[in-house]
């Protein structure tokens, strides 16, 4: 999808990542959640309780809505930067079979 | 051991550093940024060009408070997640990987505020965030959102609002909530309003190039919804004209900021409810000293005065902290305060006026039954009423029925909605409802972190 927001300084060196198996080019540096919003994905996961999409709300740290899953460990993406071959996985919900 | 340990670098934090550096005392500085500035001046070093334009220079004066952290006295800890602090004080973190405890002789918490939770239909969907968001956005990453509507009141909107204008990518409406007969209301505090006159001229300003941008301004709005399915498709209102409808892809939400109460909480600091604010906060002596000895309270977290009160807060505490350890006379204490208490009043003053002129959606704080007002778990506002009625009378107890403030976000956001429904339910005030309950670890640690700091703490003491 298109990307919702414009990035003001879009020239920047750029790493490579990849999200629940896709490859994609984002900043360097850049926070895991702004990287993931400006190549278009806005959904980050889908809720354990009814299995609704959620994306960043806060980018503070606070909400825990923007939760990914790196290394087996889960994290908020709006508190993790992004640096080359950074493998995220969206994080399973409960029930779901192991991969 | 380190005289004064602070949580939190924003300008409270800041500035109670270099305050209490300057009169001798050391002070480590923790911070969960791996940078200085808190959310207010987040990334104030390294915003450059056009970003610091857009951004403007009541945002670049943050350089000041960063610059001074460079001092010998001042040890400053980035990057580092708090997950417990007890009286003593002490306090449990990890930074890159590893945890540990630092302990000092007091302890300052300026861990600033939040989003007073916003609860319309959609606020889950992705899409919304708040405008406080957005901001961090455009600081942190040099993000704006190419369409996206502004919702609810205070002055963050229009500053948010101007400062897209400024990044070439204007908003496509301001859909407020606040009424005229709330400024009117707001006049009786007038004078507060003159006495911030400043920031009052810099307010219109601001309206003045949203008018001049052609941004729509909707005021007084009603029965607001995010519009949508899986994502942010639009938003619907109702005005004085009938209902309204805007299709967008992002929906900012904002009324107002609450005190980020989780710390002082977890060491069962005294709080009380603020009518006027309508918010809970520590409650405190005039130094900012909290009901547990030798644990205090700075900036916005104490209770919402932004980020100009929050840095005289900071060095009030830092005064009286070396006063307590002796580096300064009781006289020389009180000299140095005179000026921060004055400019305070100030403060106080003008903030008296913007609650009454901006006042929070009353829709967002009584939600209607088939809202989510429990992001994490997913629980509206019709089953905590119903929890209600089959007697569940505080939020600790609403936990046991629903499950309700007792996901990842340990309650930050549903924590005062929850209140207000309960209390509201049962006749009861804020005060006698209470608040949830926090406990420790109050950000997420693994088990691995802290096995890790025991195997080392056992080996120190084996050496």
């Amino acid at each position: 999808m298109k990307p919702v927001f414009r990035d003001l300084t879009p020239d920047r060196p750029r790493v490579t990542i990849r999200f629940g198996g896709q490859a994609l080019s984002v900043p360097e540096g850049e926070t895991l959640a702004a990287a993931l919003l400006l190549a278009g994905i806005e959904a980050f996961r889908d809720t354990p309780a009814t299995g609704r999409p959620r994306g960043p709300f806060c980018m503070m740290g606070a909400c825990y809505d923007c939760l990914v899953q790196i290394d087996g460990v889960t994290r908020q993406a709006c508190m993790t930067e992004v640096s080359e071959g950074l493998e995220v996985h969206r994080v399973p919900r409960p029930g779901d079979a192991d991969d | 051991m380190t005289d004064l340990l602070i949580l939190g670098a924003g300008p409270a934090g800041m500035a109670a550093s270099a305050r209490a550096a300057g009169l001798g005392l050391s002070v480590v500085l923790i911070d969960e940024q791996p940078r200085a500035g808190g959310q207010i001046y987040r990334e104030v070093d390294r915003v450059s060009g056009p970003r610091g334009a857009i951004l403007g220079a009541d945002y670049l004066r943050g350089r000041a408070l960063t610059g001074a952290l460079a001092h010998p006295r001042i040890t400053h800890l980035g990057g580092a997640t708090v997950w417990q602090v007890g009286a003593g004080p002490e306090v449990f973190l990890t930074r890159n990987g590893q945890a540990e405890r630092i302990a000092g002789q007091r302890l300052l918490i300026a861990t600033g505020a939040l989003e007073r939770p916003m609860p319309v239909p959609g606020w889950t969907l992705p899409g919304v965030m708040t405008t406080g968001a957005a901001q961090i956005l455009l600081k942190r990453s040099g993000l704006v959102a190419e369409r996206a509507v502004l919702a609810g009141s205070g002055p963050l909107l229009y500053l948010v609002a101007a400062q897209m204008v400024r990044a070439g990518t204007p908003p496509l409406a301001l859909v407020e909530t606040q009424r005229m007969g709330d400024l009117l209301a707001a006049q009786g505090h007038l004078t507060g309003a003159l006495r911030g006159i400043r920031d009052l001229a810099k307010g219109l300003g601001l309206l003045a190039d949203l008018r001049r941008a052609g941004v729509r301004r909707f005021t007084g709005v009603r029965d607001m919804a995010v519009l949508g399915d899986t994502r942010t498709e639009g938003i619907a209102f109702t005005t004085a004209k009938g209902p309204q409808q805007i299709a967008c892809d992002t929906v900012l939400l904002h009324h107002g900021v609450v005190p980020n109460t989780q710390i002082p909480r977890s060491i069962e600091a005294d709080h009380a409810w603020s009518d006027h604010q309508r918010c809970f906060a520590p409650v405190t002596d005039a130094w900012g000293e909290t009901t547990v000895a030798g644990v205090f309270v700075a900036g916005d977290g104490g209770g919402i005065l932004g980020a100009q009160a929050a840095e005289l807060s900071g060095q009030l505490a830092a005064l009286q902290v070396a006063c307590t350890l002796g580096a300064i006379t009781t006289g020389d204490r009180d000299l140095a305060a005179r000026p921060l208490r004055r400019a305070l009043a100030r403060q106080r003053a003008f903030r008296r006026f913007l609650d009454r002129a901006y006042p929070p959606y009353s829709g967002g704080l009584a939600p209607k039954d088939d809202t989510v007002v429990c992001r994490c778990e997913e629980i509206t506002a019709g089953q905590v009423r119903a929890a209600a009625a089959r007697g569940a009378m505080g939020p600790n107890q609403c936990k046991a029925f629903l499950r309700v403030g007792m996901g990842p976000c340990q309650g930050r956001y549903c924590g005062a909605t929850i209140t207000e429904l309960l209390a509201s339910a049962h006749r009861q005030t804020p005060d006698q409802t209470g608040a949830f309950r926090i406990r420790p670890p109050i950000k997420p640690v693994t088990l691995g972190e802290i096995a890790a700091m025991v195997a080392a703490s056992d080996t120190e003491a084996e050496t």
